[in-house]
């Protein structure tokens, strides 16, 4: 047989590579995963951010050697998120987490153009073969905020410093005043949006813009200490954001909403290294650790911390629900009858606020 | 509306409107003189770390401030040296010292991240300072009483003193002042000095008074606002002040309207400003024909004594 070139050979050749490199690809299978974020802002942003830092490293403590992470801070939420989370990709990540709502469309794209590569959107909602959602029960927290600024506002009113009308942020409003209505039916919750998660001179005088109107508890939805400094300086409360901020306002911070992500990131990176990953949609809450209550401001009464104490096992037991109806929204629309609960999908979409809230 | 509530809302536009006014009355003179310094945003910053990690240490203040008006000088000096003496494009190396900036301060801050500062406030007597209404007059900040001392002072100088008209001289025709024996470059030199003191000082303002912790980009796009504010001030002193003061108000209504329950204009609208009116900025300078009889014949333009 002589060894011309023929389409036969060249067909039987390719075959050949094809298996070989599949071989080669096991004995790759030892090299550590690696891990990629982004984050939305610097991971000294004492809040957010650094709420997911410390769960990236908690991650990396946990499985030691099998992963590597690596993350990009400060990735806006725009078009310039793209090029960043292909470098991450090209560079072997095989697991990718974008750690705000506003990198839905890039984490879509992302995932679109990278089969390969695994994407965790947090607080988003669109999934794919190869992207999930993941998103934590914040709600559950500002309701045990909610009930807390029920209790202790003096003046009937409280405030709540949002960012951008995202689900996220419309629901944590939500539980804030139903659980706040549930002790001061009378209560008003006045709410302002900056439009940013992080500016912290618009953070101060936006509180500072809501404690002259009148609010004696405020809560912010923004990343920065800075509300919490304003309220220090007022002499009114406040609640810190995503992590303990009480060495930033020793006398206003009453609690904090912590946000654990290290079991989450941990579980994830496991299914990714045993081949168990499926796009979900996670949504853990006080019952699985994602949200914790920080210690509360001795300054607290007795009564309130009970029934702060109350909510979160009501949560925990599955007892309690904020959003179970009947609820009104702001136009006076039944939007859950009595005896109902909101379910989790119209609760991740969420758009429109209860009663009681002035926006 | 209560007294108390209209006191409460001026205190706040007061806050909001003076680490802009320092910057800009800073940019002022260095525009005065014929240079572009579009590097407020870097200098602020450097300010504000600076400002924040000398207090921590020292627990002094006014040392905090100090040595926030050096780092900003001190950068602005890199920037004078090349972009007077090595002649290089005003713009894109105040766009460098921007960026180069923001990098810097968050290097150096790092490490002070979570950290707090007693807030820089009024040296006046509780009685008068904490005054249910003589706190609109006395509960300000040192920093508020300079930001006004200085916007007046340069004003006067600018207008009424010989100093001033050899600094408009050198920023209206730099050749003519060359030919009188002014020196130029150093005259500028000096002018790019004194706006990177004062971003210096308006960057401390973050740090120290409105927040008093370290944060990446505190700033949040205010020295961007303050360039603009020059423009919009049509390079005057008396349309700067009022202009910033202007400002201020319109950020604090907006705050107000929406807390309030409805909205002035769009709040994207606000997010986009800043760059906005650093695109204004740059296309107002580019033409001289636009607002020419307004803004220092010399500006943006490298002094060539030989052609």
């Amino acid at each position: 047989m002589n060894h011309r070139i023929t389409r036969r050979r060249l067909m039987q050749g390719a075959g050949a590579s094809l298996a070989l490199s599949a071989l080669g690809g096991r004995a790759f299978a030892d090299e550590p995963l690696k891990v990629g974020y982004i984050y939305l802002g610097p991971v000294g942003d004492f809040g957010w951010t650094w709420a997911h830092d410390k769960g990236r490293k908690e991650m990396v403590a946990a499985l030691g050697g099998k992963v590597v992470a690596d993350y990009v801070e400060n990735v806006k939420e725009d078009a310039s998120a793209l090029p960043v989370l292909r470098d991450l990709a090209q560079q072997g990540h095989r697991l990718i987490f974008t750690t705000s709502y506003g990198y839905m469309e890039q984490s879509v794209q992302l995932a679109t153009e990278f089969p390969n590569v695994i994407v965790e959107h947090c607080t988003g909602y669109k999934r794919a073969k190869n992207l999930g959602t993941y998103n934590s029960r914040f709600h559950e927290g500002r309701a045990v905020l909610g009930t807390i600024a029920g209790m202790m506002s003096k003046s009937g009113t409280i405030g709540y410093l949002g960012s951008y009308k995202v689900p996220e942020v419309v629901l944590g409003v939500n539980a804030f005043t139903l659980a706040a209505q549930a002790k001061n039916p009378n209560i008003k919750v006045k709410l302002v949006m900056i439009d940013s998660w992080f500016d912290p001179a618009k953070e101060s005088a936006a509180a500072e813009t809501l404690a002259n109107l009148g609010c004696d508890v405020i809560t912010t939805h923004t990343d920065s200490p800075a509300p919490l400094q304003l309220c220090e300086q007022k002499g009114i409360f406040g609640f810190g954001q995503g992590a303990d901020m009480s060495r930033f306002a020793p006398h206003a911070h009453l609690t904090a909403i912590e946000d654990i992500w290290g079991p989450y990131y941990t579980a994830r990176a496991k299914a990714v290294l045993d081949g168990s990953w499926k796009p979900d949609d996670t949504w853990w809450g006080f019952k699985d650790g994602t949200v914790k209550i920080s210690p509360y401001n001795p300054r607290m009464p007795k009564e309130v911390q009970a029934e702060a104490d109350k909510i979160q096992a009501g949560w925990k037991s599955g007892s309690y629900d904020v959003f179970a109806g009947p609820i009104v929204d702001q136009a006076g629309k039944q939007r859950v009858a009595k005896g109902e609960k909101m379910k989790d999908a119209d609760l991740a979409v969420i758009d429109w606020y209860v009663k009681g809230v002035q926006s | 509306m209560s007294a108390d509530f209209v006191i409460s809302a001026l205190v706040t536009i007061v806050g909001v409107s003076t680490p802009i006014l320092l910057a800009a009355t800073g940019e002022l003179v260095v525009e005065k003189a014929g240079v572009l310094n579009l590097g407020v945003e870097g200098m602020m910053l450097i300010g504000a770390v600076t400002a924040f990690a000398v207090t921590l240490s020292t627990f002094n203040p006014w040392l905090g401030v100090a040595c926030a008006a050096a780092a900003g000088l001190g950068s602005s000096l890199l920037f004078g040296l090349l972009v007077l003496w090595l002649g290089s494009n005003q713009v894109a190396t105040g766009l460098a010292l921007a960026i180069f900036g923001i990098g810097l301060s968050s290097l150096v801050g790092t490490s002070y991240v979570g950290m707090i500062i007693p807030r820089f406030t009024s040296i006046f007597p509780d009685a008068l300072a904490r005054d249910p209404f003589w706190r609109v007059v006395f509960g300000y900040s040192p920093l508020v009483y300079f930001a006004l001392a200085t916007i007046f002072g340069v004003g006067w100088l600018l207008k009424r003193t010989r100093p001033g008209l050899v600094l408009r001289a050198v920023g209206e025709n730099d050749l003519s002042a060359h030919s009188i024996g002014y020196p130029v470059l150093p005259i500028r030199l000096a002018a790019v000095a004194f706006g990177g003191a004062m971003s210096g000082i308006a960057g401390s303002y973050f740090s120290m008074v409105i927040t008093p912790l370290w944060a990446e980009q505190m700033t949040a796009g205010r020295g961007w606002i303050a360039l603009a504010l020059v423009v919009f001030g049509g390079w005057r002193a008396a349309r700067l002040l009022s202009g910033a003061y202007f400002f201020g108000i319109l950020m604090t209504l907006e705050l107000y309207a929406k807390a309030s329950g409805f909205s002035l204009l769009p709040s994207q609208f606000w997010a986009a400003m800043p760059y906005l009116a650093a695109v204004a900025v740059l296309a107002v300078i580019s033409s001289r024909e636009g607002r020419g009889g307004e803004a220092p014949a010399c500006l943006g333009r490298p002094f060539l004594p030989n052609g």
